[in-house]
């Protein structure tokens, strides 16, 4: 030990062994709050934000749980988690099969929120993304049984658009039609009334998150027919296209083949043999009308 | 410890002295006040009168005045979140509001959590249960700053999800669920485990408060400190009892009276207990380094 300051020495020893002991407790401390505050970001499927909600990740950040939104909401759709439940403590949600948002004109609840929460550029209550219905069940939804129920269709506050019904002949009977009600994600707003109104024991339609409802496509993937809609026309010079032979049995003919040997394509089915000839990309058998 | 089973009990001689209502009288306007925010909280979905809305993170009340817990909004804007206007202008009532009382005047005369401590002090006291572990009153403070970077880090307002004091008064507003587990758990940790060991060690809500009032002009001041006959009662009744040695026993070293310790919760429980007056609300800028004349 340094005999000069043999005081200062203890008293800050003493100071780096304290300091040492409350950073290692307290750090264990936030270490379990870091796993649990981990754990909480996992919203389970079946819980929905309110309308404007950010997405989780930022909406944790942003809500604190003061509830205004639930206190603001006409239909007693919202509540705030409690501990015992697997939503984050205290914030909004709501379940779609107990009570669904009825989709207020003024969204209350935005407005009720005293933070960013809750987005307050949402005005447009059709614009809101509270989930994406999808019909789960294709085994028990009465339609797809055949059946006129309809129920989810007529109840979407958003018919015709984020929910038809899509005609299909009934292979069963072979002389009916099914009409498949079918959502379309750009106009559904998630706000539960089809899953709330489906007439099954358990619902064969549910609002889930868009992360677990949706697909989504390669960054790099262009669709070519929408390519080609936007350009006005072809990407490419087809008339420069290579087409390589196709293999056929000798002496055979696939309407529509280009043969590189002739540089003539075989008229399609139906087709004038020119306009096959526009497209010599065209895979024989595709492309004509039927 | 035989001596603290027949030791008077704390105030009896200032009850003796003030009558019971005397030396009870800012214990029951804490409790008063408490109780009567609670009770304004609660009026909306119990009567359906909403005077106000929300909970403590934040209210909105009569449709005008909008509160905001800045230790939670600060969480927040640490996680990268602007509160809106309303949200903002909220915090900048709060923290001036408790900039002015007193920062821990928020621990002692609004946060339900202190009657759940109270209660457990109490009790503590009357079963006589001494000793058992300790730690640091700094604790919480490390706490606070662990919450501010765990926010940062984790993007959450991170004390959210545990913080027993909202939880509670969510609880009670919003449906208390299993909350009331958490709050048994603290109530039995004071009993038990440790001595004003939420309030005066961990809680980082407190600490955070104690911050705010830092400065703060409304203190308690021993000004009549010669007439002190070291009964201890103060000591013994105060939440925070290392906050009074410097005020009240300073005369010699030339510090003044007033209890410039941020973490004085503003409660007045030692104006209550103090048979001799010693104690009361007054301004930090009054704190002359000598009152010997001034006393008595």
């Amino acid at each position: 030990m340094n005999s000069k300051t043999p005081k200062s020495n203890a008293a800050r020893r003493q100071f780096l062994f304290d300091s040492a002991k409350m950073a290692c407790g307290v750090g264990m401390l936030g270490l379990g709050l870091g796993l649990y505050a981990k754990q909480s970001k996992a919203l389970p499927a079946l819980a929905l934000r309110p309308p404007g909600a950010l997405p989780e990740d930022d909406f944790l950040g942003a809500c604190i749980r003061c509830g205004l939104c639930v206190r603001d909401c006409p239909y007693n759709t919202l509540e705030l988690a409690k501990p015992e439940h697997p939503v984050a403590t205290g914030t909004p949600y709501f379940t779609a099969r107990n009570i669904p948002c009825e989709m207020c004109e003024d969204i209350p609840c935005v407005k009720a929120c005293p933070t960013q929460a809750l987005d307050h550029q949402l005005t447009d209550i059709n614009k809101a993304k509270m989930g994406i219905a999808v019909l789960i069940d294709h085994e028990t939804c009465l339609n797809f049984l055949g059946l006129r129920c309809d129920v989810c269709y007529r109840v979407c506050p958003v018919i015709d658009k984020a929910i038809t019904l899509d005609m299909q002949p009934n292979q069963r009977t072979g002389r009916h039609a099914m009409f498949l009600p079918t959502v379309h994600s750009e106009h559904c707003t998630g706000c539960g009334k089809c899953e709330k109104s489906c007439v099954l024991e358990e619902s064969a339609i549910r609002v889930l998150p868009p992360k677990l409802a949706q697909g989504s496509l390669g960054q790099h993937y262009r669709v070519g027919w929408e390519e080609q809609k936007k350009a006005g026309g072809s990407l490419i010079d087809e008339t420069k296209m290579l087409d390589l032979p196709d293999r056929l049995p000798e002496g055979a003919v696939l309407p529509g083949h280009y043969d590189p040997a002739s540089g003539h394509t075989e008229a399609m089915r139906g087709m004038a043999g020119s306009e096959a000839g526009v497209i010599p990309s065209l895979p024989p058998g595709l492309g004509g009308k039927p | 410890m035989s001596q603290i089973a027949t030791k008077k009990r704390i105030g009896a001689e200032a009850v003796e002295e003030k009558g019971w209502l005397g030396a009870h009288k800012w214990l029951l306007l804490r409790r008063i006040s408490q109780l009567s925010i609670l009770a304004l909280f609660l009026l909306g979905p119990l009567a359906g009168i909403w005077i106000v809305k929300g909970n403590l993170n934040y209210s909105y009340t009569l449709g005008v005045l909008p509160l905001t817990d800045p230790y939670v909004a600060l969480q927040s804007l640490v996680a990268g979140h602007v509160p809106e206007t309303l949200g903002l202008v909220g915090f900048a009532i709060v923290l001036l509001f408790y900039f002015l009382v007193g920062g821990r005047v928020y621990c002692s005369w609004v946060c339900p959590i202190n009657m759940v401590t109270d209660a457990a002090g109490w009790l503590r006291d009357r079963l006589g249960i001494k000793g058992a572990s300790s730690l640091s009153a700094k604790t919480r403070y490390w706490i606070l700053g662990m919450t501010f970077i765990g926010s940062a880090v984790t993007g959450m307002v991170l004390w959210e999800l545990i913080n027993p004091v909202s939880m509670l008064h969510r609880g009670l507003i919003f449906g208390i669920g299993t909350a009331w587990m958490v709050v048994l758990a603290i109530f039995l940790f004071d009993l038990f485990v440790m001595s004003r060991g939420w309030c005066g060690r961990l809680c980082p809500v407190g600490a955070f408060y104690s911050l705010i009032g830092r400065w703060s002009p409304v203190r308690i001041s021993a000004n009549k400190r010669s007439a002190c006959n070291d009964c201890m009662d103060c000591f013994e009744v105060c939440p925070e009892p290392q906050v009074i040695r410097p005020a009240l026993k300073g005369e010699g070293k030339g510090v003044g009276p007033v209890i410039l310790a941020p973490n004085c919760t503003n409660c007045g429980r030692c104006i209550d207990v103090c048979s001799k007056d010693v104690f009361t609300y007054g301004l930090r800028f009054n704190n002359p380094a000598s009152t010997e004349k001034s006393g008595t």
